[in-house]
């Protein structure tokens, strides 16, 4: 696992208070995870703050799953 | 009941007479408190009036009307009280009085960067480390204004009902979290400047006042301790109407 997907499921854990096992790259952090909407705009601050990224509202919405999360945040380290 | 131990609070313009009444009743209430304010020397004479060892009281000096000084505050306060912030009290405010048709873009967008962005500003910072606790308190104190509307104060009362609607979208964001929005709009209160009303103006005040006096510094205050208090806990998106039954909307 990646250095950036390995961040990515720290913060999860940490801010949903849910165990590692469950936040597996395909888990939904609504549907799975139990995020409500703020929860998901708080992951959100959190992605921004650990990897000095800005996600605009557009992008921030179709980040749905961890995995989404991790692809999003690489392509931007990336580039 | 209505104990404030442990808790730290913020109250902006506590240099003036409501503020420094709410920052002495939430520090008797046990709350540690952080005045702000744009005149220092006042703030301190006021922190050492309210606890003249220095027990649980704080300076922060900030000029609201500078987006950079809102966005920072939150951050000072808690630097200065070594502890995460429990209750803002939006309580800075001004105004430019005068006629619309008369009235210049300058004293409209001096009270809107003062009265509302400010208070929205600090309502932002605060909340972020509010919902992570998952408790907090927010208190903002508006005006009658705000509900009634007064010729003369278009700008003001703009703000005012803004802070109203502002805060019950963010006790709407915020109520998952048990973090509570609430407003206190007081009427007439005695201050230096209603003492020099000349006497039939002051009459004709007291007429539509059931209650039959002007408000005090401390009928705010003490409704602001209990908006800020546990025992609060169940309300929320609500707007306190402190008049002396003036108007009852």
């Amino acid at each position: 696992m990646s250095e950036i997907a390995d961040k990515v499921k720290k913060i999860v854990v940490e801010h949903l208070g849910v165990e590692e096992s469950k936040v597996t790259p395909e888990a939904s952090f609504i549907d799975d995870l139990g995020a409500d909407s703020l929860d998901t705009v708080e992951l959100v601050m959190a992605f921004e703050e650990a990897f000095s990224v800005e996600i605009p509202e557009d992008a921030a919405e179709k980040i749905a799953t961890v995995k989404d999360a991790i692809d999003y945040i690489e392509k931007q380290k990336a580039a | 009941m209505f104990r404030l131990d442990g808790k730290t609070a913020l109250v902006t313009g506590a240099s003036g007479g409501i503020g420094a009444a709410i920052a002495r009743t939430l520090h008797a209430q046990g709350a540690r408190v952080v005045l702000s304010g744009t005149r220092e020397a006042v703030l301190a004479a006021v922190a050492s009036e309210i606890a003249p060892d220095g027990e649980r009281v704080h300076v922060c000096p900030a000029d609201l009307s500078d987006p950079k000084a809102a966005d920072a505050l939150v951050a000072a306060a808690e630097v200065a009280a070594g502890a995460p912030l429990d209750i803002l009290v939006n309580n800075a405010g001004l105004t430019r009085d005068g006629l619309a048709i008369r009235m210049k873009d300058e004293d409209w967008n001096r009270v809107m960067d003062v009265d509302l962005a400010a208070p929205f500003r600090l309502c932002r910072a605060a909340l972020k480390g509010m919902l992570r606790r998952r408790a907090g308190r927010i208190v903002s104190i508006a005006s009658i204004v705000g509900v009634t509307g007064n010729a003369g104060q278009a700008n003001y009362a703009a703000a005012k009902a803004g802070m109203i609607g502002m805060s019950k979208s963010l006790a709407q964001e915020a109520g998952s979290r048990g973090v509570t929005v609430n407003v206190v709009a007081p009427g007439f209160i005695q201050t230096a400047m209603t003492d020099v009303l000349p006497e039939a103006q002051r009459e004709k005040l007291l007429g539509g006042i059931p209650l039959g006096r002007m408000g005090k510094p401390e009928d705010i205050a003490a409704s602001v301790a209990y908006l800020a208090s546990d025992e609060a806990g169940w309300i929320t998106g609500t707007t306190l109407n402190v008049n002396g039954g003036m108007a009852m909307p």
